[in-house]
């Protein structure tokens, strides 16, 4: 038994050798970095010990408010475009007839580069030529109007919705995976024991969907909270920072030739990620175990 | 009167299906569009089919672009990056749902967490340790590092799909004597195509998109994937809006199709499944 | 199954021998052991003028020039620090960012210093080039940075930031179009104008910061002098200063008068091009590559390059200018003789003609200048004017430029005044001097 429980260890082993090569060298690296002052260049690098992150905590209103501006378009995207994704995914996964050229219709924004869907949207959202605008004026609501990139009150939602809206393919496509796994004899017993359609949503389709809901939530959160080149596209963080996510933060201290002080942010975020999802895992657990 | 009513909740089910579609395709035909205009009239005249269209701008593109060896670079890397990603990770995934040995939890949390950090200044190190491999400049140290990349995600991924699965059909396969490899390829495998198909298309969009690890790990323009052939398009100061355009239509063309394949795969999951049972 | 199997496995042998065959191993030492002098660079739009010139030079010296593109420009930074590391850097490459990095390279033994050579015959190499293009990439005695005094890189063309305005608009609001304004005040009339006709004002790509950092730090220039900018930037005067104030309320006023195209602080200057050269803007603050910009984009637009209208008469104004394309030789190359002699060409007056009728940019060799097109010629009349941060003794430190360069975008959105952000900028300056 013993020997059968090691050789399980090969099916693990490519994937470990292959992550510790090419992963652990370079984590190490900007931890032991993220200790010095370093510009990247020169052959010496200063250690400052925890300075950096005595700064991050301390001393840079700028990290924290482009933390909370990340985690208010994560929230938009596991309200708004998880909830449509779900509903969408539902609708195909019912032999919705011309359901498969939704399918593919979908996924055209998730492999649109972030160029176009920039450059569209910018069109869309500005202030003097936007159809955006157009259209209010001519709904008769020319008042509500407004330059919607640039107002610091409307620049981040209106960044959030592009977001989910490039986003939803991804989960749609999760989520019609996770329904299509569900054994169909499932379905067929509770219709046998007279359950309704929404009965059996309920009794069948969520407690089977649970785990599928938690990782599409926790890529979700993964992926928006990394998502950066749709708004460097957008507005380039403004205006005057109110569209800055923490992986901009990073690029710009990278750019300032602060390599340390990039690796302390990179490592604070990373943690603050892997606490949330850790949190979640647990609580998909214990829903489990109920 | 049934007929108006069928008509009716047909239509109540297509209202936000159409709606998401038509926001969807739109960007795809204003790129489109794009492409077929010049630099003069690509921001003036705003209609979505030019007067004049200049399909040429496809040939230009393809040509000033030297996508004819990029492109072949980039469906290497992809096959192989991808193909090595879903075997290793299955293999891996499977191991972490089904299988038992020590510090399991702990190992499949680092691979989790991995997902999580960020590695800005990791760049530096990994070209360094592939110089000192012996690797930098070449194919394999690109598949290898991309490989990496796409490893962490791929395994949790699948690992929540094998935890999904009913465990009768591998009790059966054992009874039949099937060996552990053995389950995984004619039983796991097959029964999370859905989720298979899923990770291929993830991994594929990934790697056919990367330009940041290729221009910084190859050096020789031979060795280029697609991507490197759109920034020809980009200056710092100049944008030929036309070209990348059609550039970028001809990129996603391939994924596109792909996914007309793989999404097949991701509704047929269970009656595959159900065939090998 | 099975023959589907079967031919997956074919295919997977034959991709690996593909693999194997093309590029198994070090071949990355094939760059330092080939005969040909490696050249990286990021410069998309001289891509085509670099290899016909490689070609061209190949003919008449036997020396083989390989010009290697990497872009965009923050992976190139990227992959010139990782090589650097690597020790993989190539005979001649360039360097992004400011001033300090380029010095970090020198000290850390990566660049060639190219005093000698420039100063070889009489200084014949160093007179054929501009002096203010020159000290872009020179560092003088006793520097901030503690590089030994040289000059260490090779300016192959030049680019400054100025004015441009559309000459058909001014007239379309009854302006004269041949009398741009002559200073700020006059400035702000023209836009009070322009805007009672319902024209678009003032463009520019504010949301890039550096284009509002380079415009704000003009005016300082002008409205107290070099030496009280130099001295703010040493930490010996406060930003939270009459003087400082008076340069962001140049943003109010500008503001107030509503004389800035909406969406200005999120704007990129790509499409700041397209709103001028679409004439949806009637000035665009811009540098001089955009003649090439604008010729793509709109051939038969009339428009004008300016000096920038000063506040006063006090100070001179200044404008910014840097190299284009400026190249570092590496100091560990077995080629770097030939690498040399290679620049030295192509800083020549011929090269640098046919360089500038290519790329439409400013050349970098002093008597190439009248060969140029007229708007760029007027770009070119005020090359006497320019200045740098890579010329200043001085470097602020990136803390303080961004709380500066957000600020102003602040004042714009009508967040905060002038007199707010002069004291913010001060506070974080005050921080980074007390460390």
């Amino acid at each position: 038994m013993s020997s059968k429980r090691i050789s399980n260890y090969f099916f693990i082993l490519p994937a470990v050798l292959i992550f510790s090569t090419f992963y652990i060298y370079p984590f190490f690296k900007t931890f032991q970095l993220s200790l010095h002052s370093w510009d990247g260049i020169q052959p010496t690098m200063q250690f400052v010990g925890l300075a950096n992150f005595k700064d991050l905590f301390l001393d840079d209103k700028a990290w924290w408010s482009s933390m909370l501006n990340a985690g208010y378009i994560t929230l938009w995207a596991l309200t708004f475009q998880n909830i449509i994704a779900l509903i969408l995914a539902l609708a195909c996964d019912k032999a919705l007839r011309i359901g498969s050229i939704y399918r593919v219709i979908f996924f055209i924004p998730p492999v649109l580069s972030e160029i176009v869907v920039g450059l569209v949207w910018k069109w869309i959202y500005n202030g003097d030529y936007g159809i955006l605008n157009h259209w209010l004026v001519s709904l008769g609501l020319g008042s509500l109007a407004s330059d919607w990139l640039a107002q610091p009150s409307t620049a981040l939602t209106a960044i959030a919705i592009v977001h989910s809206w490039k986003g939803f393919g991804w989960a749609f496509i999760i989520l019609l995976a996770g329904l299509q796994t569900i054994p169909t004899q499932l379905y067929e017993a509770a219709y046998v024991d007279g359950a309704n359609a929404w009965r059996r949503f309920v009794n069948v389709t969520i407690p089977m969907m649970v785990p599928v809901f938690i990782m599409v939530m926790i890529l979700t959160i993964l992926g928006t909270m990394q998502g950066f080149a749709l708004i460097l596209a957008m507005t380039g963080g403004g205006p005057a920072g109110h569209t800055e996510v923490p992986v901009i933060r990073i690029l710009n201290s990278m750019k300032n030739s602060q390599f340390g002080y990039a690796c302390a942010q990179a490592l604070i975020f990373g943690m603050i990620l892997v606490t949330i999802s850790f949190i979640q895992i647990r609580v998909s657990k214990f829903l489990k175990q109920e | 009167m049934e007929k108006i009513k069928r008509i009716l909740s047909e239509i109540s089910i297509h209202f936000l299906p159409i709606i998401v579609a038509v926001s969807c395709i739109f960007p795809l035909l204003w790129m489109l569009s794009s492409a077929l205009k010049t630099q003069q009239t690509v921001f003036k005249d705003m209609s979505l089919m030019p007067k004049v269209a200049h399909w040429e701008n496809f040939i230009i593109a393809w040509g000033k672009g030297g996508f004819s060896m990029y492109f072949l670079n980039s469906v290497l890397y992809t096959v192989l990056v991808v193909v090595g990603i879903v075997l290793i990770s299955s293999l891996a995934a499977f191991a972490f749902s089904r299988l038992d040995f020590p510090f399991k939890d702990f190992i499949f949390y680092v691979f989790l967490a991995a997902m999580m950090i960020p590695l800005p200044g990791s760049f530096v190190p990994l070209y360094v340790l592939l110089v000192k491999l012996g690797l930098a400049n070449t194919r394999v140290g690109y598949c290898f590092s991309m490989i990496n990349v796409g490893l962490s995600l791929s395994i949790y991924l699948l690992k929540t799909f094998f935890d999904k699965l009913p465990r009768d059909l591998e009790d059966a396969a054992r009874i039949d004597g099937c060996g552990r490899i053995g389950i995984w390829w004619h039983v796991a495998f097959p029964l999370a195509r859905p989720a298979i198909g899923v990770v291929t298309i993830y991994n594929t969009l990934n790697v056919w998109n990367e330009y940041i690890l290729a221009l910084i790990i190859l050096q020789s323009k031979n060795l280029m994937p697609l991507q490197r052939g759109l920034m020809v398009f980009q200056g710092a100061h100049i944008t030929e809006y036309p070209l990348l355009m059609a550039g970028i239509t001809i990129t996603i063309i391939p994924i596109l199709i792909v996914y007309l394949f793989l999404q097949k795969f991701i509704i047929k999951g269970l009656t595959a499944g159900a065939v090998v049972g | 199954m099975g023959f589907k199997k079967r031919g997956a496995a074919i295919c997977l042998v034959v991709l690996l021998s593909f693999v194997l065959i093309g590029n198994w191993g070090c071949s990355f030492n094939k760059i330092a052991d080939s005969d040909s002098v490696v050249i990286w660079h990021w410069m998309t739009d001289r891509e085509d003028a670099f290899n016909t010139l490689a070609a061209k030079y190949e003919e008449l010296t036997n020396t083989k020039i390989k010009f290697e593109l990497f872009t965009p420009s923050d992976v190139y930074s990227q992959k010139i620090i990782a090589s650097a590391q690597g020790k993989t850097l190539p005979d001649v490459f360039g360097i992004l960012g400011k001033k300090r990095d380029a010095a970090s390279f020198v000290k850390a033994g990566h660049v060639l210093d190219l005093t000698s050579y420039m100063n070889e015959d009489n200084d014949k190499w160093r007179s054929m080039i501009f002096d203010k293009a020159l000290s872009l990439g020179e560092f003088k005695p006793g520097n901030v940075f503690g590089v030994s005094a040289g000059v260490y890189a090779v300016p192959i063309d030049l680019m400054n930031v100025q004015m441009v305005y559309n000459k058909s608009l001014l007239k379309k609001a009854g302006l004269d179009p041949n009398r741009p304004p002559q200073s700020w005040n006059q400035f702000i009339e023209y836009l009070k104008k322009l805007r009672a006709n319902d024209i678009g004002g003032f463009a520019s790509g504010w949301a890039e910061t550096w284009l509002i950092d380079s415009f704000a730090l003009n005016y300082a220039f002008n409205i107290m002098g070099e030496d009280k900018v130099m001295a703010t930037i040493k930490g010996d005067a406060s930003y939270n200063d009459a003087d400082w104030i008076k340069v962001f309320k140049l943003f109010e006023e500008i503001r107030d008068v509503d004389g800035l195209v909406s969406g200005v602080v999120t704007m990129d200057n790509k499409y700041a091009e397209q709103l001028f050269s679409n004439e949806k803007a009637a000035f665009a603050y811009n540098g001089s590559w955009c003649v090439n910009v604008y010729k793509g984009m709109n051939p038969d637009l009339d428009y004008c390059a300016m000096m920038l209208p000063a506040v006063t008469r006090k100070n001179p104004m200044v404008i910014w200018g840097s190299a284009g394309a400026a190249f570092y030789v590496n100091k560990n190359s077995p080629k770097a003789e030939k690498a040399v002699e290679f620049l030295k060409w192509l800083t020549e007056e011929d090269q640098q003609v046919f360089l500038i009728e290519e790329t439409v940019n400013l050349p970098s060799n002093k008597k190439s200048l009248t060969k140029i097109p007229k708007v760029l010629s007027q770009f070119a009349d005020d090359l006497n004017s320019i200045t740098h941060p890579n010329i200043w003794p001085y470097e602020e430190s990136p803390r303080v430029t961004e709380t500066f360069d957000k600020g102003i975008q602040s004042i714009i959105i009508g967040e905060k005044t002038a007199e707010e952000v002069a004291a913010e900028v001060a506070r974080v300056k005050e921080k980074i001097l007390a460390k």
